[in-house]
């Protein structure tokens, strides 16, 4: 039986209501007991972490990242891209099924879970809708559930197809997975690298217009309504548009299981930074207009937005040297999140310290379903994130735990800084520890 | 270039809903991105690189290597090495940097896309850093791919002149285009202000989607006063095409554009580029050939003015492109002087900075 006491922090669970100078004790992963300062009644023979000064908060929720195995190791894998996690306060991440070959199978989703994987935190695979993800034959959800799947998607191949979507969100429905869309209508984005307007006119490059993102997810939330089915849940990966917030904002006044998921990039970058061809500023959906980005922070400000997600998308460094047209999309972003969050959502724009954990934590996992994840309650898991919330530092890529260094945000101000994460009771990063 | 200065935004914080709270907040944002381009003084990725003093020193400069000795001339870059990396074809601006960098002295060396190992899969970066290592001191770049030029003089750190990228600029056909310009309606002029060109109206018709020397122009001719006009049919020509800059508007009718005048450029449609774009060129031809009616009609003392290369018959006709308005060849040996004069700091600029 192993125990650990966190004392003298300052907890901040949004799920479980508290807001207090409050210890908190793991036994064999999972919390069992949270009390005043000094008030644990069973930590005698705990491990001690003394948090006096720091906050104490549910392990990060990122349901959204791309750990590339299987298959594409040498830009991430699932044990370094879990540390990089783990440095940025995340206990849970959903890993796309993007990889090589595609995750549309049991076989995968439990390859991705076994323990030789080596993950620091606890994965989450999300199974693709349809075979390979050509977005034509849907996979056996139920067996992909059974395996440890919590949602299907076919990311960054977006179910175009009205039947499909229609066949995949009510499959879906039945067996009690959430749909997650990459809402992008290819049609109208081939051969184009950013998003459409002035910038890119003026840097000669072909532009993906807002419209591409909107009219899909317009089309889904139609699917949706057309189902007449309350078990039915789309969850809009990485909102970057103001017309796709608005729709989402209209289906759930319609009273529609719809959410939504922003990045940090898009509601603080705009398409000014892809300036000087930067391949770091280059992801998909793409950075937006000014206007597109007012419109997430203040999407997030009145809650229409329900998690902050990183899309966290390693790219080695020889696939970004190149010219931008040419380079993948995606940048890393599970070790700046907390740091920007706090910086500009709570610091700069007032959103209180509670709501910004929520949106990291809390409604991330309740989103997917995953159970005892976000939350410090008796009895859920033990996963904490610990914290000094009036730290401010430096963003630095050459010190990342990814394999990968494709970041916007190297040199970047941050607020905040991990002190321990703890997964399931284990500390599965210490600052203050060799990495 | 960019400031970096936070930008502040006023959002409507709508509060659960209610029509009846909103409150209004002015928020601070992260700064646009700090510019380290270009690394080297004597590069020339894109006009806005230039200020109007680099501009004139480079005309001015222009004019003094074209009337110099040949025989002294060329000891000015003699045995210097520039290399010309070209992944897209070219006569004019091929052959003027390479006559220019010749006529100083330098030696050059070409690399082609199609004849070298960039057909085995050679990246840019690594081509560029073997270039570098065979001893060039300034490459001359023409790619295919918009912004190409910044990748080459991040990674190799050397002189970068950009001879055209993808659909992005050319800025030595705009500072070539200047010169001509110049020397038809200010002749004499060298030292340029914000003023040099007020009152002139220059028109740009054709494909400018597509084109990177509308670009540089739209983007260097304002600052001496100059009145752009776009002018072209909508696919051609989106309407944020007038967002890219101050002093830039859209007339799509080409007669009322000429009325306007004093110069019109006229641009070729690039097939290369239009992606599965569909162009009923006889409508084009309709609406946008320069032809000689219109021309006497319209602007009969407009310099006549293309870049090159020309497609007789479609934007213009030949009696237009060899008629006496026509400035199209004295544009070409504007560009020998030009590029002599950009190849020059190239390989100078570095070294003046050091004396100083």
């Amino acid at each position: 039986m192993t125990a650990l006491a966190i004392r003298g922090g300052h907890v901040v669970d949004p799920g479980g209501g508290i807001d207090a100078a409050k210890d908190i004790l793991i036994k064999d992963g999972r919390v069992v007991e949270i009390a005043g300062p000094g008030k644990l009644k069973s930590a005698n023979g705990a491990d001690v972490l003394d948090a006096t000064g720091l906050t104490v908060a549910p392990g990060l929720v990122d349901i959204h990242v791309h750990l590339r195995e299987p298959g594409q190791g040498y830009k991430e894998t699932i044990a370094t891209g879990t540390a990089a996690a783990a440095a940025g306060g995340f206990t849970a991440v959903a890993a796309m099924p993007n990889t090589n070959p595609v995750n549309d199978s049991p076989d995968i989703t439990r390859w991705m879970l076994a323990p030789e994987r080596g993950a620091h935190i606890r994965v989450y695979p999300i199974g693709a809708a349809t075979r390979g993800s050509k977005g034509e034959v849907l996979n056996d959800f139920a067996a992909l559930k059974a395996a440890g799947a919590v949602a299907v998607t076919d990311d960054g191949h977006p179910i175009l197809k009205d039947s499909v979507m229609r066949e995949t969100l009510a499959a879906a429905a039945r067996v009690g997975l959430s749909v997650i869309q990459h809402a992008e209508d290819t049609r109208m984005t081939q051969g184009a690298s950013m998003n459409a307007g002035p910038a890119a006119f003026r840097l000669g490059l072909r532009g993906m217009p807002a419209e591409a993102e909107s009219s899909l997810v317009e089309r889904d939330i139609r699917l949706v309504t057309e189902l007449r089915d309350a078990r039915v849940h789309l969850h809009v990966a990485h909102a970057s548009t103001a017309a796709a917030i608005a729709a989402v904002r209209q289906a759930r006044r319609n009273g529609l299981r719809v959410t939504c998921e922003v990045a940090p990039h898009h509601f603080l970058l705009t398409d000014e930074h892809v300036a000087h061809y930067n391949t770091n500023a280059k992801m998909n959906p793409p950075l937006r207009s000014g206007a597109d980005r007012d419109a997430m922070i203040e999407a997030i400000l009145d809650g229409v937005v329900d998690a902050i997600a990183t899309d966290h998308a390693p790219h080695a460094t020889h696939e970004k040297e190149v010219e931008f047209e040419n380079a993948p999309n995606g940048i890393t972003g599970l070790e700046t999140a907390l740091g920007l969050c706090l910086r500009w959502l709570h610091r700069e724009w007032k959103l209180p310290m509670g709501r910004v954990l929520s949106l990291l934590s809390a409604q991330p996992a309740a989103l997917l379903g995953l159970k005892g994840r976000g939350t410090l309650t008796a009895g859920s898991f033990g996963d904490v994130v610990v914290f000094d919330p009036k730290a401010e530092w430096s963003y630095r890529v050459a010190e990342t735990r990814s394999k990968s260094r494709n970041t916007p945000f190297d040199g970047w101000a941050m607020q905040g800084k991990v002190r321990w994460t703890i997964s399931e009771g284990r500390v599965a990063y210490d600052s203050e520890a060799n990495a | 270039m960019n400031s970096l200065t936070a930008a502040v935004l006023s959002v409507e914080l709508d509060r659960m809903n209610s029509t009846a709270m909103t409150a209004r907040r002015q928020l601070h944002l992260p700064p646009p991105p700090a510019s380290t381009f270009p690394h080297q003084p004597g590069s020339l990725l894109s006009v806005q690189d230039l200020t109007l003093e680099e501009v004139s020193r480079i005309l001015i400069r222009a004019t003094a290597l074209e009337h110099q000795d040949p025989l002294t001339r060329d000891r000015i870059l003699a045995k210097r090495r520039v290399a010309l990396l070209f992944y897209e074809s070219s006569t004019r601006t091929r052959t003027s940097f390479e006559l220019a960098a010749k006529g100083l002295g330098a030696d050059t060396t070409l690399v082609s896309s199609l004849s070298s190992s960039i057909e085995k899969g050679e990246t840019l970066k690594d081509t560029g850093l073997t270039l570098r290592a065979l001893g060039a001191e300034a490459i001359i770049l023409r790619h295919n791919s918009s912004g190409a030029p910044w990748l080459l003089e991040e990674a190799t750190r050397l002189p970068v002149l950009n001879a055209g990228d993808g659909m992005h600029e050319h800025p030595t056909q705009a500072l070539l285009d200047l010169r001509t310009i110049i020397s038809h309606l200010r002749p004499g002029i060298n030292h340029l202000e914000g003023n040099t060109l007020s009152g002139v109206c220059v028109t740009i018709v054709g494909d400018i989607l597509h084109s990177r020397v509308a670009r540089s122009n739209m983007l260097l001719l304002p600052r001496l006063g100059v009145q752009v006009v776009l002018c072209g049919p909508k696919e051609l020509l989106p309407e944020l095409a007038a967002l890219t800059g101050p002093g830039i508007s859209i007339e799509r009718d080409l007669d009322a554009a000429l009325r306007r005048s004093k110069v019109v450029m006229m641009l070729r449609i690039q097939a290369e580029r239009l992606a599965g774009m569909q162009i009923d060129l006889e409508q084009y031809k309709a609406s946008y050939q320069l032809t000689g009616q219109r021309l006497a009609s319209f602007a009969p003392l407009a310099l006549v003015m293309h870049p090159g290369p020309i497609i007789r018959g479609l934007e213009l006709t030949a009696g237009v492109a060899d008629g006496p308005q026509s400035v199209i060849l004295e544009q070409v040996r504007h560009g020998v002087a030009i590029r002599m004069a950009v190849v020059e700091r190239a390989l100078k600029a570095g070294e003046r900075e050091g004396c100083a």
